[in-house]
């Protein structure tokens, strides 16, 4: 299953996590991040156990996401270790984000 | 020998066309695969409000009706797969070979739903201050601007459209077109024209956008048309809305396009220049480039494969 992640869990749940963490960050209004959802849940469950997957909604987490300097969404950073080190920019393909993320683990 | 895993059709595209076409094809019990492309759910994922697709009294969101639609093509078992085609080829017995991502698949006919996408201004510092300021999606990004100072570039109804919907983040709104008047329709240039907060700088095109060394967008570089003038204006976002270009170039080997680069069919019909494959939406559709016409083309599409794969009698 995909985490939710806030401003106030983003420290703990994210950056001090051990594991790689896909961050996505999205917006209910924002119509590619609606039609991506679903490849990012399947990104959850088929990495379950490897990695941690999640969203992040800048609606509610303006802190968060204006601190990574995000102005576009969809926008999905992965981090490890507490620092970003991949970032993809409106929609990609599935495996081209899991290749990104198990490239980490 | 029919080659194992030979599908009745495959279709590319995820817009209105293509999900379209699939709830034909698959009501029809041809299985069809769909691959959804660069940009799921087409255009329509980057708008807001529809008021004129029928059905739909009080208005649809542009991104619920893309939900709705998926919905509905799965609901009649289409297979669908969120990757982008890189090839097509027609083989020596007239079935054709669709590939994505290293993978080959067989397919007796082939359904072109690739639709168009939005011109971009072309600029190298466009591409690389993409996302950091300078956005594809007025709607997925406009929040992002609140109290800043933003570009629009274009003359049409999209641009007026997108001017008006960023003033509702933005401080200031600037459109900047390279004629002395817009060809959007009058009602939409006097909304703008209304607007407190949006500014036009007529005869004017962007010649660059600054900020590469700090990693956002700063400003633009603007160039006259009409005389020569060159001058710099500090701003925070850059958005462009200056038309379409269909997503043909996969194709433009294969089947026959016209001049700038939409699908040719013959009219009336969703029949390409080549047997078995068919196109549908806003790729071959200069004209009326509407959800609804494109919705419309993609039941063409699925009825004459249909027809076609029966006449044939594979």
């Amino acid at each position: 299953m995909e985490k939710h992640f806030t401003d106030a869990t983003f420290d703990a749940e994210v950056l001090k996590e051990t594991k790689p963490v896909l961050v996505d960050f999205w917006a209910s209004w924002c119509g590619p991040c609606r039609m991506i959802a679903p490849t990012i849940e399947e990104i959850a469950k088929e990495l379950d156990g490897k990695a941690i997957v999640g969203k992040l909604n800048v609606d509610e987490n303006m802190q968060t996401a204006n601190g990574y300097g995000v102005q576009s969404i969809p926008t999905l950073l992965i981090f490890k270790n507490g620092k970003v080190v991949e970032q993809f920019i409106g929609v990609k393909e599935k495996d081209e984000i899991k290749e990104a993320i198990l490239k980490h683990v | 020998m029919l080659n194992i895993g030979m599908r009745n059709t495959i279709i590319i595209g995820s817009g209105p066309a293509g999900y379209t076409a699939a709830i034909y094809a698959a009501r029809a019990d041809l299985s069809p695969l769909l691959f959804e492309g660069m940009e799921p759910g087409g255009q329509l994922t980057t708008t807001t409000e529809v008021e004129n697709y029928p059905g739909f009294p009080e208005g649809v969101m542009g991104p619920d009706l893309m939900v709705t639609l998926k919905k509905q093509a799965l609901r009649f078992q289409t297979e669908i797969k969120s990757e982008i085609v890189s090839a097509i080829r027609r083989e020596a017995d007239g079935t054709f070979v669709v590939t994505s991502k290293n993978v080959e698949y067989p397919t007796k006919t082939v359904i072109l739903a690739m639709g168009a996408s939005a011109r971009r201004l072309g600029l190298e510092s466009e591409k690389a201050l993409y996302g950091k300021g300078v956005s594809a999606c007025a709607t997925c990004d406009g929040f992002f601007f609140k109290g800043k100072k933003v570009i629009i570039v274009g003359g049409g109804d999209t641009a007026m459209e997108e001017a008006q919907f960023l003033t509702r983040f933005a401080e200031t709104v600037t459109i900047v077109h390279r004629r002395d008047a817009f060809r959007a329709s009058k009602i939409m240039q006097e909304r703008v024209q209304a607007n407190p907060k949006i500014r036009i700088v007529w005869n004017a095109i962007i010649t660059e956008i600054l900020g590469i060394d700090v990693g956002h967008v700063t400003g633009v570089k603007l160039s006259s048309t009409t005389e020569e003038k060159h001058w710099e204006m500090p701003i925070d976002g850059v958005f462009a809305a200056i038309g379409h270009e269909p997503n043909s170039s996969i194709v433009k080997e294969i089947v026959e396009c016209d001049e700038k680069g939409y699908v040719k069919v013959t009219p009336g019909t969703s029949k390409t220049s080549i047997e078995g494959i068919f196109a549908c939406g806003d790729l071959q559709d200069p004209h009326y480039r509407q959800a609804i016409t494109a919705a419309g083309s993609g039941c063409m599409a699925a009825i004459d494969v249909e027809r076609y794969l029966s006449e044939k009698g594979v």
